[in-house]
Parts: structure tokens; C-alpha cells; sequence
């Protein structure tokens, strides 16, 4: 029993860690929009305010899949491990 | 000077009234749609029909020049509005005081079940959540009746510029957006961006913040998702229909899917960021618990006291709930204009009005 529970803990655990691998697409494209966005206000200062403003909403838009995979972090750390347990022990 | 600054809104929000009034009377179902949708949060679109009534006789009623002598009643009406503002807050706060069962340590959990009320398919729960939503809704139209106070054709008081500032902000960034055919938005967008952002601040106070809860944001982006549905059938429901057939009638489901996406997606990604900054900024506040802990273990006294977590975690919460909170009100409401712009089918809905007014003008020349 109790190893049967450790293994379900163990394996959310490595879910999880599993799940925020997904984080890296989101920081590349963050970071390539945020560069692309300094070029752009280098070359024209004028248009600092609307090239600012685009550069957030498409940072939110950007940051989806990240937040997807950090949802399911969060339930596999926090929510999975009480119902795997209470599974386990059949209460 | 600062006359002239006072005078120049004014006259900007006349000349923002009016052609929304003529956009609204050429289209009069748009008309019936955003205000019923404003419905429901009342507060922001309360304030507006306040404003345009203020902003219209500006040439008919000339105002003394002078601020009149502000009554005791007034001030005290004033006084009452902000503190009806911040009751709801407060309420909150004692409700959480006294409801909150004491644990040990840094622990995350969902909202609070305060009470169930049995319906017929399913109890009702009253969570912390929808009391703080709640509190939020109650507190933005206090603010809002506030604000709107002692409005006049040529005031100058700091409260009158605030609000032409916020009402035209609002309005600018609805024009810049969705263009002049949708003017009529900015109530509707204004209210859910004072709702996003109020919730999202209410973590500040220590309280659950409710767009970290699903609920509260699946029902804001299935209000959002009517929207674009209403919006989209605008050019008539056969062509809404087949707009799924398209490019080839196999892409059918793909299409289905990517419409309940747009809900979902915009959903997760408003909880998602506040969630994940509450989740970050406990286990930060444990972790500095663990460490002061560790370094004032040894000493008799102080062993209990949280050294490390006076000061710390406010800076990292003005990322996570600040920053972060505020953004996601900002993208959830451009991404609503967005879509509720790119879903409207112009062309077909001009050629339907057309139709329409064709068809009017036959059957009156026939009677």
C-alpha cells in the first residue's frame, strides 16, 4: 500500500516536472517578439507606444501553451496527489 | 489654463457622443445587444449613462463660472459613496478572518465554500469566489457613482477629469480597435476590464482573488463567446453556418473545435497567469518561512518570528499580482474586441440591410 502510494506521489511529481518542459517554447518566442519589438523601437522611437502595447497583447498570446502546461503542473502537484491517494486507500 | 485643459475633454467626449448616438440609431439591434450585455456588470456602463446626459446640453445650460459653495449634504454623500467603495473590501476581509480554519503553515487551496443552497439539478455553492466578485461589482459602481457626482458642462474639478480621462480613454481604445461601427463597446469592455483588474488587485488585499478561479472567468468568456456568436450571425444564421464548411465540408468538426477553443483558450490563459502567481507567490512565502526558520531556529525567542517574509514577497507580488493581474485584464478585453471585430461578416451584413431596406421601401410604394 504505501509503496503503491509513493509511486502515485513519485509520478506526479515527475509529471509535473515533465509538464513544464513544455515552458520553453513560450520563453523563446517571448524573447525573440520582445527583440524583435527593441529592434523595431531603435529604428523608429516615435512608435514606442503602439509597438509596446502590440508587443504585451502578443507576450499574452504567446504565453498560452506555457500556461496550459503550468494548469496541469499546478493539478498534478496540488489537486492529482489527494485523489490518487484516496484511490489508493479506497476512501 | 486650466480652463482651457477642462474644456478640451468636454468638448472631445461631445464629439465622441454624438456619432456613437447615430452609429447606435442606424443600428438599433446592436443597440439592444450591447446594452442588454452591459446588464450585467452595471457598474461601468452606470457611469456612462451618467456621463453622456452631463456632456450633451453643453450649449443650452451655461454654468457659473465660479464652483459653487459645496453643501454639507453633498460632502456627506460624497464621504458615504467611498466608503460604500471600500465596505465591500472590508466585508470580505472579516468574512475571511473569521471563516478561515487555522492551519499550520503555507498551504494552497481553492476558494471557500461558504454555504450550499439545493437546486434542482445541482447545489448551488456559494464559494469565496462569487462573494468577492460580487464585492468587486458592488465596489466599481460605488467608485463609479462617485466619480460621476456633480457633473457639469464646464467643471473643473479633479474628480470631472478623472472621469473624462477614464470614459475616453475607454472610448479611444474601442475606436482604435474595433472601429467607429463599434463604438458603442466601450461600456461593455471598460466593465470587464474594471472587473478583471479589481479582482485580480483583490489578492493585494489578502483576499481570494476570483479570477483565479474558473467559474468566475468561464463565465465572463462564455458572456464574450454569445458575443461573438450574436455578432457573427449578424449576417444572417445560413451564412454563419456555412462559414463551418469551409475551405471543404471534412474540415466541419476542426472548425467546431477551434470555435469552443476560443472560450477555453481565453479562459485558461486569464486563470492560468493569476493562478500561477498566488500558487508562486505561497510557495515563496513558505520557502522564506522555511529559511527564517532555519536561520533563527537556534535562538530561544525568535524562533517563531517570519523574518525573512516582512518585506520579501511584496516585491516579488508586484510582478505576479500587480503587473501580471493587469495585463491579462488588458489582453482578455483586446482579444474579446479582437474577436467580436474579425467574427462580424461585414460585406454580407451591409448586402442583408440593403436587402432589407429594398424590400421596406417595396412594400410601402405597393401600399
Amino acid at each position: 500500500m504505501q509503496l503503491a502510494i509513493a509511486i502515485a506521489l513519485g509520478c506526479c511529481a515527475l509529471g509535473a516536472g515533465i509538464a513544464m518542459i513544455a515552458g520553453i517554447g513560450p520563453a523563446i518566442g517571448e524573447g525573440y517578439a520582445v527583440g524583435q519589438a527593441i529592434a523595431s523601437i531603435a529604428r523608429q522611437p516615435e512608435s514606442k507606444k503602439d509597438v509596446t502595447r502590440t508587443m504585451f497583447i502578443g507576450c499574452g498570446l504567446a504565453e498560452t501553451t506555457g500556461i496550459y502546461a503550468l494548469f496541469i503542473a499546478v493539478m498534478l502537484v496540488f489537486v492529482a496527489p489527494n485523489m490518487f491517494v484516496r484511490l489508493i486507500t479506497g476512501a | 489654463m486650466k480652463k482651457r485643459k477642462t474644456d478640451a475633454p468636454s468638448a472631445a467626449e461631445k464629439d465622441a457622443v454624438t456619432p456613437a448616438a447615430d452609429a447606435l440609431a442606424s443600428d438599433p439591434a446592436a443597440c439592444a445587444n450591447v446594452t442588454a450585455d452591459c446588464a450585467a456588470p452595471a457598474a461601468e456602463s452606470a457611469a456612462e449613462g451618467v456621463v453622456s446626459p452631463t456632456s450633451a446640453p453643453i450649449s443650452s445650460a451655461p454654468a457659473p463660472d465660479a464652483p459653487a459653495p459645496r453643501r454639507l449634504r453633498d460632502r456627506f454623500i460624497d464621504g458615504l459613496l467611498l466608503v460604500l467603495a471600500a465596505l465591500p473590501f472590508v466585508a470580505c476581509m472579516v468574512l475571511k478572518v473569521l471563516t478561515t480554519p487555522a492551519s499550520e503553515g503555507v498551504e494552497i487551496h481553492g476558494a471557500q465554500v461558504y454555504f450550499t443552497i439545493p437546486m434542482p439539478i445541482q447545489p448551488l455553492r456559494v464559494s469565496e469566489a462569487q462573494v468577492v466578485s460580487l464585492a468587486v461589482v458592488l465596489s466599481v459602481l460605488f467608485l463609479c457613482l462617485y466619480l460621476t457626482r456633480g457633473l457639469s458642462p464646464r467643471g473643473h474639478s479633479r474628480r470631472q477629469i478623472i472621469c473624462e480621462t477614464v470614459v475616453g480613454a475607454a472610448d479611444g481604445l474601442v475606436r482604435d480597435n474595433m472601429g467607429e461601427r463599434f463604438a458603442g463597446f466601450a461600456p461593455f469592455i471598460a466593465a470587464v476590464m474594471a472587473l478583471s483588474a479589481l479582482s485580480s488587485l483583490s489578492s493585494l488585499l489578502g483576499l481570494f482573488p476570483p479570477t483565479s478561479d474558473l467559474n468566475v472567468v468561464g463565465g465572463w468568456a462564455i458572456l464574450v463567446f454569445i458575443l461573438i456568436t450574436v455578432y457573427k450571425c449578424k449576417g444572417g444564421i445560413g451564412h454563419y453556418l456555412k462559414g463551418y464548411l469551409e475551405p471543404f465540408f471534412v474540415m466541419a468538426p476542426l472548425n467546431v473545435i477551434s470555435e469552443v477553443a476560443t472560450p477555453v483558450s481565453m479562459t485558461f490563459r486569464h486563470v492560468g497567469n493569476v493562478l500561477s502567481g498566488v500558487a508562486i507567490s505561497t510557495m515563496i512565502a513558505a520557502a522564506l518561512d522555511g529559511l527564517s526558520k532555519l536561520v533563527l531556529g537556534a535562538i530561544p525567542f525568535l524562533r517563531t518570528v517570519p523574518l525573512f517574509r516582512v518585506g520579501l514577497p511584496a516585491v516579488l507580488s508586484l510582478y505576479f499580482d500587480l503587473f501580471s493581474g493587469l495585463l491579462q485584464a488588458f489582453v482578455f478585453a483586446m482579444l474579446s474586441m479582437l474577436y467580436i471585430t474579425t467574427g462580424f461578416p461585414e460585406e454580407k451584413y451591409l448586402e442583408r440591410q440593403q436587402k432589407k431596406r429594398a424590400k421596406a421601401a417595396r412594400r410601402r410604394a405597393k401600399s
